[in-house]
């Protein structure tokens, strides 16, 4: 047989009818996670075409776009942003209840930002086709899974039939050797990444991250590698499952118990690419010669390491993002005031994060004139910093604790910031506008996200902890 | 969907690479529950100036750029989320083909499942159309070319299937459902052999 590369394999293993020139291939999908903002109108097909869910089991929905992260009040309602945001919210509700699918709600300590949701209970698993309505839905790769983002349209397809039509993607292999030196994080090294291969260079493909960097990842770590795929233009990304993988997973809600376990194990460390398989990219990246990395632009491929001074524009295109972002080329970042810092979304709000931001801001304030919002991703992810007393380190020093979900990443339940205000964020898009209009964003990891909320400016965290220190 | 074979129109251009599914219709009016009528806030932010005014800077706010059903865009046009309530915003703006060098793999996919258009050309004839705001064109779908003004055409690549569901306005979640047979018989093998990675076709 000829090699293999993991996308191959997946790919075959639910490939219900192949491709031809005419007609795209059948691709059956095992999971199918969904959320109140790309599903209404999915479901409102169903309703009129007189359509069941065809397997109301692999389907599983949260709340997290447009729900608000402040608290019910006494009477148990909710400062939604909008009426329209909370019959949003309420749609879902009602068309889970109708159509039979499991629902990690208000009252889940599950519900939470859908991506951090699905690994949490173990729904995510090794070899599995997992879609959403959703462009970050490679965050589940990490587990050696093809995930990728699919429009409402596709949406109501698998509602109905639990498959999609697909042609067969590119594979692009991403080669990370070496070793990430302390204080760098997944985020740096992703944000390094989308740089060097450009936001369109996935375009088309599925990447596969390996070598010994990516090995040495832990799950929380890989997963926001996966999680950015997409800022390339990749359909997906995705790391072979190992027992990292295995070990993170094992015991979780929706995991296999007993012998099934041992079963599932067995096969998921076939999920390898075979030695020789051929891929139609390929690029090698040298983990060690990687620093503390945010991006300075209005897309994600415009980053730079944070020492660095501000690329000069070599464009128009160039031009027009630094005068959105009102940075000059040649410009030192370090330094540049900051108004607003976000640690929280599908790219960096799990329990390693919160520790990450936690460490750094211990025994400190945060920076007057400076607001800082920590979002956990799910309930559980909140309880858990809690019982190790996180909250405590950020209330003290001043920042906003709030309740799981997509905040300000995306700003549609109002967590937004004001024109011209500058956000240090640990979210995924740098946008003109994502963040409220005439936002600017600069996307860094936790440990830096922190750093800027105590310094009050953008500052490189390795000097600050030596200043600390 | 109502089958489309043919488009004549002027282009209006947007001649900026990248322009992100958040600049098609930022993510506050993603809240709706309905398709219909997103048109009004295509482009909103750059479209409309603080309080409301039309911003005269932006291309499609320009007289000759009216009623233009054929946009040009830089390249990578539509990437970043998934929202399919940004083709739903073009097409209720007017917008029935979008032309680009490169066109990002989830936008192209919405659109195409709702009768929008996507075509990528070559980098030499996308910039030469992209520097020719208002010039006419007729887009045919059957023939995968566009015609200019002089006579000469451009030809695209266009994927077979998504040709013949725009030109006969075929249903796509028909198609799937036409499957179920298919779909059963591959769920029973699998259910044989659930964690297997070997092709249960």
């Amino acid at each position: 047989m000829k090699p293999r590369t993991i996308i191959d394999k997946i790919w075959d293993a639910h490939q219900v009818r192949a491709e031809s020139a005419d007609t795209p291939g059948i691709l059956y999908v095992d999971l199918h996670l969904i959320h109140e903002v790309t599903t209404p109108q999915a479901f409102t097909e169903l309703h009129s075409r007189g359509l069941k869910v065809r397997c109301p089991e692999r389907v599983l929905a949260t709340l997290d776009h447009s729900t608000p992260t402040l608290p019910a009040d006494a009477q148990g309602r909710r400062p939604y942003v909008t009426a329209e945001a909370e019959r949003q919210v309420l749609q879902l509700e009602t068309n889970c209840a109708e159509f039979g699918i499991e629902l990690n709600g208000w009252n889940s300590e599950h519900r939470g930002i859908v991506h951090v949701m699905g690994p949490e209970i173990g729904a995510t698993q090794p070899g599995m086709t997992i879609v959403c309505g959703d462009s970050h839905t490679a965050t589940h790769g990490a587990f050696g899974a093809l995930a990728f983002g699919i429009g409402t349209t596709e949406v109501g397809h698998v509602l109905a039939t639990q498959c999609l039509l697909q042609r067969k993607p590119k594979s692009f292999a991403i080669h990370v050797d070496g070793k990430l030196r302390p204080g760098v994080s997944a985020k740096d090294l992703i944000l390094h990444i989308i740089g060097r291969i450009g936001v369109g260079g996935g375009t088309g493909h599925v990447i596969e991250y390996r070598g010994p960097a990516i090995e040495a990842l832990s799950m929380e770590e890989r997963m926001t590698v996966c999680n950015m795929s997409i800022e390339a233009g990749a359909r997906a990304g995705l790391i072979a499952p190992d027992q990292v993988t295995f070990d993170w997973l094992k015991g979780r809600p929706r995991t296999p118990r007993g012998a099934d376990w041992e079963r599932a194990v067995a096969a998921w460390r076939t999920l390898v690419s075979d030695p020789g398989a051929n891929y139609d990219s390929e690029v090698r990246i040298d983990a060690s010669a990687i620093g503390p990395t945010i991006s300075y632009g209005t897309h994600p491929g415009m980053v730079t390491p944070i020492a660095a001074v501000i690329p000069s524009a070599r464009n128009a295109q160039e031009s027009k993002a630094l005068a959105y972002m009102q940075f000059d080329g040649g410009q030192a970042l370090t330094g540049q005031k900051v108004d607003v810092v976000f640690v929280g979304s599908c790219t960096n709000s799990r329990l390693s994060d919160l520790r990450d931001a936690a460490a750094v801001m211990r025994g400190h304030k945060v920076a007057d004139g400076v607001r800082m919002l920590i979002v956990p991703g799910s309930v559980l992810i909140k309880r858990e910093a809690e019982a190790e007393g996180l909250d405590e380190v950020f209330l003290t020093a001043g920042a906003e604790w709030r309740e799981a979900g997509c905040s300000m990443c995306i700003g549609m339940n109002g967590d937004i910031a004001q024109p011209g205000q500058l956000v240090v964020s640990t979210s995924n898009r740098n946008f003109e506008g994502r963040q409220g209009p005439g936002v600017r964003t600069v996307l860094a990891s936790p440990r830096v996200a922190a750093v800027a909320a105590i310094a009050g400016v953008i500052t490189d965290p390795d000097a600050f902890q030596e200043r600390a220190a | 969907m109502k089958p489309l074979t043919r488009i004549r129109s002027r282009t209006a251009s947007l001649p900026f690479e990248n322009i992100d599914t958040d600049r098609i219709i930022p993510a506050r009016f993603l809240t709706t529950t309905e398709r219909a009528g997103l048109g009004r806030y295509a482009f909103n932010d750059w479209r409309y100036l603080e309080g409301g005014a039309e911003n005269p800077e932006f291309p499609l706010n320009k007289a000759q750029a009216k009623d233009c059903r054929i946009l040009v865009a830089g390249r990578n046009f539509g990437c970043g989320s998934s929202r399919e309530h940004a083709p739903w915003a073009l097409l209720d703006y007017g917008i029935e083909a979008v032309i680009s060098s490169e066109i990002a793999d989830i936008f192209r996919s919405n659109s195409l499942k709702n009768g929008l258009l996507t075509i990528v050309i070559d980098e030499a004839a996308h910039a030469e159309l992209l520097a020719s705001p208002g010039i006419e064109l007729v887009i045919d779908i059957g023939e995968g070319s566009i015609s200019k003004p002089d006579g000469s055409t451009i030809p695209f690549e266009l994927d077979r299937f998504a040709r013949h569901c725009l030109l006969n306005g075929v249903d796509q979640l028909g198609f799937l459902l036409d499957a179920e047979a298919d779909i059963s018989a591959w769920e029973s093998r699998r259910a044989a052999n659930p964690y297997s990675m070997e092709s249960a076709a």
